[in-house]
């Protein structure tokens, strides 16, 4: 059997509205993904922790609380702390435009904010992980 | 460093690595595995099966927990169903499990089922072995949420629990064969329903008629009543356990059913490459071709098998 891109979809920090990251997660399952589903108020050691297991391709974190500042970082270090440099990190939310190229920099592959569409999710997450 | 020796050495990220080759059926898997054989035998594997909903994912983790109060090693293996139609899966297991988090004597591993009807992966068996080899003292293996006749996991487990939840049918269901013959521990999950009791009288009512009262020594199974929510039960199906394990090393079942095992996956290695091996010498072409004049009724199954076999 070929190889199936598999994706962690994970929700950190505390604002709890998960129904971005169900239709996320949802979209990448129809596009024929594996999505590993974490649910509400992951710590970035419980995300990193996860994705090491998990041998996942990426990682999608959703936020909506405005920390995304502080728990991004995080979890892009920590990643990196662990040896997970190839895994392409995915961020859906609310997230101001002046902060979008700094999270870039740090090595964050895509930002989706509200409207963006299922479709083009889709076909960004399949062509930063290689698979367009 | 090998792969293997990586995994014996307890690295965390080359043991997952390992399983996606084994999921992916990778050649690089084959020769891990080789390598890993020798090392497995020692867990106690542990399933966990029932219908959707009855609470696998959330006693799954407060076996966990309770097994690592007791200073033993835990892999968690979670199969969830892949979608016929789009080959996707959402694997939603490790939210009942994050009290596990952060715990290095605990790894979680979600599989998506990929086809496999059975209530596991076709892979499934193979990444316990790998857990095995890794060193965790039990691994528990979840199964897709079932119904009546997904039963692969009696094999791939040294003691199936199969989870009941409250009020899901009369004594005529739990007479019918399939998941219930299946099952060293039944238990009625989420006991604090107001059903549960009548449930487990339905359960142990149906177990009685089976045994009357002989007493051969077999295994006879239990019935417990868990709320796998805040751990009530989980001390007793703990101790279940224990006995479970006791009774299969006393009695040599251990033994028989690793054979048992065995060679139901050396038959089935043996018809997929048999069966690989035959099409790649007929060709695909020659397959289809039968396939036309079956359905046109110029050939019937039977003969073109025959045909197929002595081509």
């Amino acid at each position: 059997m070929s190889k199936r891109l598999r994706i962690l979809v994970a929700k950190p920090g505390l604002d709890g509205h998960d129904r971005g990251a169900k239709v996320v997660a949802r979209a990448l399952r129809d596009a024929g993904m594996e999505v590993i589903y974490t649910g509400l108020r992951q710590t970035p050691e419980m995300i990193v922790e996860a994705a090491l297991q998990e041998d996942v391709d990426g990682v999608g974190l959703s936020i909506l609380s405005g920390a995304h500042m502080t728990l991004v970082p995080r979890v892009l270090q920590g990643l990196r702390d662990a040896g997970l440099d190839r895994v392409g990190v995915f961020v859906g939310g609310i997230v101001p435009d002046e902060d979008v190229p700094v999270l870039k920099e740090q090595g964050v592959a895509a930002i989706f904010g509200p409207g963006a569409s299922t479709d083009v999710i889709v076909e960004t997450v399949r062509q930063v992980l290689g698979e367009a | 460093m090998e792969l293997a020796e990586q995994v014996l050495a307890g690295n965390r990220r080359a043991l997952a690595r390992l399983i996606s080759f084994v999921e992916d059926d990778d050649l690089a898997a084959r020769d891990a595995l080789a390598l890993l054989y020798p090392h497995t035998g020692r867990a106690h594997v542990v399933g966990v099966t029932g219908a959707p909903g009855t609470g696998k994912s959330t006693l799954v983790n407060v076996l966990a927990k309770t097994l690592r109060g007791r200073d033993l090693t835990v892999g968690v293996v979670a199969v969830d169903p892949t979608s016929p139609f789009t080959g996707g899966a959402l694997l939603g297991d490790r939210v009942r499990m994050r009290d596990l988090a952060g715990d290095p004597g605990v790894f979680i591993r979600s599989m998506a089922s990929r086809g496999s009807l059975g209530g596991l992966a076709l892979a499934t068996g193979a990444v316990v072995q790998v857990l095995d080899a890794a060193g965790f003292d039990v691994v528990l293996v979840e199964t897709v949420g079932v119904g009546q006749a997904e039963v692969d996991i009696a094999r791939t487990a040294h003691t199936t629990i199969v989870i009941e939840a409250p009020g899901l049918g009369d004594e005529v269901q739990a007479l019918k064969a399939g998941l219930m013959e299946i099952a060293d521990i039944l238990v009625v999950n989420k006991a604090d329903r107001p059903e549960a009791a009548r449930t487990a009288r339905a359960l142990e009512v149906t177990l009685g008629l089976g045994w009357g009262h002989a007493d051969n020594g077999a295994w006879r199974p239990l019935v417990l009543k868990t709320v796998a929510l805040d751990g009530t039960g989980v001390p007793e199906l703990m101790d279940a356990l224990f006995s479970h394990r006791a009774y299969l090393q006393e009695s040599g079942l251990l033994r028989q059913r690793e054979r048992e095992r065995v060679r139901g996956d050396l038959m089935h290695l043996l018809e997929r490459d048999l069966v690989a091996r035959l099409i790649a010498r007929v060709g695909e072409p020659a397959l289809d071709d039968w396939v036309r004049r079956i359905v046109e009724r110029e050939a019937d199954l039977y003969a073109a098998v025959q045909a197929l076999l002595e081509a």
